[in-house]
């Protein structure tokens, strides 16, 4: 499975250690908030709100430089647009990931 | 010049806070969450340019384009790549970046604003010009200065070298392009519908998709002039 990693924030930060604590803990704060409301979301088979989380989700794939999970969150933020739910399980297996990379920053 | 920043995330109007503060050219006077807020503050307050993220819960981006009476210089930012051409339909649109946003691809999209703002002055200055404000025009047909009443101007079409002038008591051709004459007509008025048409929003009958029925004339609307020829209507 890809690995997360903090390239992009490090690049953004050059150097601003406070920059970077400060988007650290948000980032870590929301992701918390959308995986919750995913689950809680999907749960309901609400696709529409399940799409609208997932793309947040995926935003935050992009700034942990999760390339290749970008691009299959992209496909299943299309597929849950047209009431398909392909790619779910990809995209669920890589949220504990994400998870536990940042509870460890 | 004066921003803001409209996103519901708050981790992406930290990234753009954050590559605002290294560009000079810069001064953010807010920042919102949603778009309601957003509208209520340019209600009040006129901003030169709108960072704004299309995918919003319940009114998005293009819903807030939509309400906005006069329009400020707007970059999309987005996690999205498919809306690029839909973006771009809008005049006063001028980038569109995809996140997340890298500082580099960040002033590129500045430099657009900067250019979009400077054009928009050289085309202010020129309809500012007095001439243009008198309801009259004087063109020169067989060396003849013709005097032609401009509100009674319906059309004006381009036809090669030469521009029809079409007005309720008749019609003349004249020696100019249609940018020159363009320039000479107020802009309240007046509206470049279609790179060989001008016409007088006021004549207006009718309006089909991509064409407007004036006076017996039918003239072509371009997709790229639709959106504006929208807004200057009264809608209902």
């Amino acid at each position: 499975m890809e690995q997360p990693n903090l390239s992009y924030i490090n690049e953004l930060s050059s150097g601003d250690e406070q920059f970077r604590d400060q988007i650290i803990r948000v980032l870590k704060e929301e992701l918390f908030l959308d995986v919750e409301s995913y689950y809680k979301h999907i749960q309901n088979e609400d696709l529409k709100k399940t799409k609208e989380v997932v793309h947040r989700i995926k935003h935050k794939m992009s700034i942990l430089g999760l390339e290749k999970s970008y691009k299959i969150t992209n496909d299943f933020e299309n597929n849950l647009a047209n009431s398909s739910i392909k790619d779910k399980i990809y995209f669920e297996n890589i949220l504990p990931v994400m998870l536990d990379f940042v509870k460890n920053l | 010049m004066n921003c803001i920043i409209i996103d519901d995330e708050l981790t992406a109007r930290m990234i753009l806070k954050q590559v605002f503060e290294q560009v000079k050219e810069l001064n953010l006077v807010g920042e919102f969450s949603n778009a309601i807020e957003a509208i209520k503050f340019l209600n009040t307050t006129t901003v030169d340019a709108i960072f704004l993220d299309i995918h919003m819960p319940d009114f998005s981006g293009f819903d807030l384009i939509q309400t906005l009476k006069k329009p400020p210089k707007i970059v999309l930012t987005t996690s999205d790549r498919n809306f690029a051409v839909e973006a771009f339909e809008y005049d006063f649109v001028v980038d569109y970046i995809v996140k997340p946003i890298e500082l580099s691809r960040f002033k590129k999209s500045v430099e657009k604003i900067i250019a979009a703002k400077a054009k928009e002055n050289n085309i202010k200055t020129v309809t500012h010009n007095p001439t243009a404000d008198t309801d009259t025009l004087y063109v020169n047909i067989d060396r003849r200065l013709v005097k032609i009443d401009i509100p009674s101007i319906y059309v004006v079409e381009a036809k090669g070298d030469y521009i029809k002038v079409k007005t309720e008591e008749k019609n003349y051709i004249v020696h100019s392009p249609l940018k020159k004459i363009e320039e000479k007509l107020p802009t309240v008025s007046f509206l470049k519908v279609h790179r060989s048409y001008i016409i007088n929003i006021n004549k207006i009958i009718d309006i089909e998709d991509n064409s407007v029925l004036i006076k017996q004339d039918i003239v072509p609307v371009s997709r790229s002039n639709r959106n504006e020829l929208k807004r200057r209507l009264n809608l209902l």
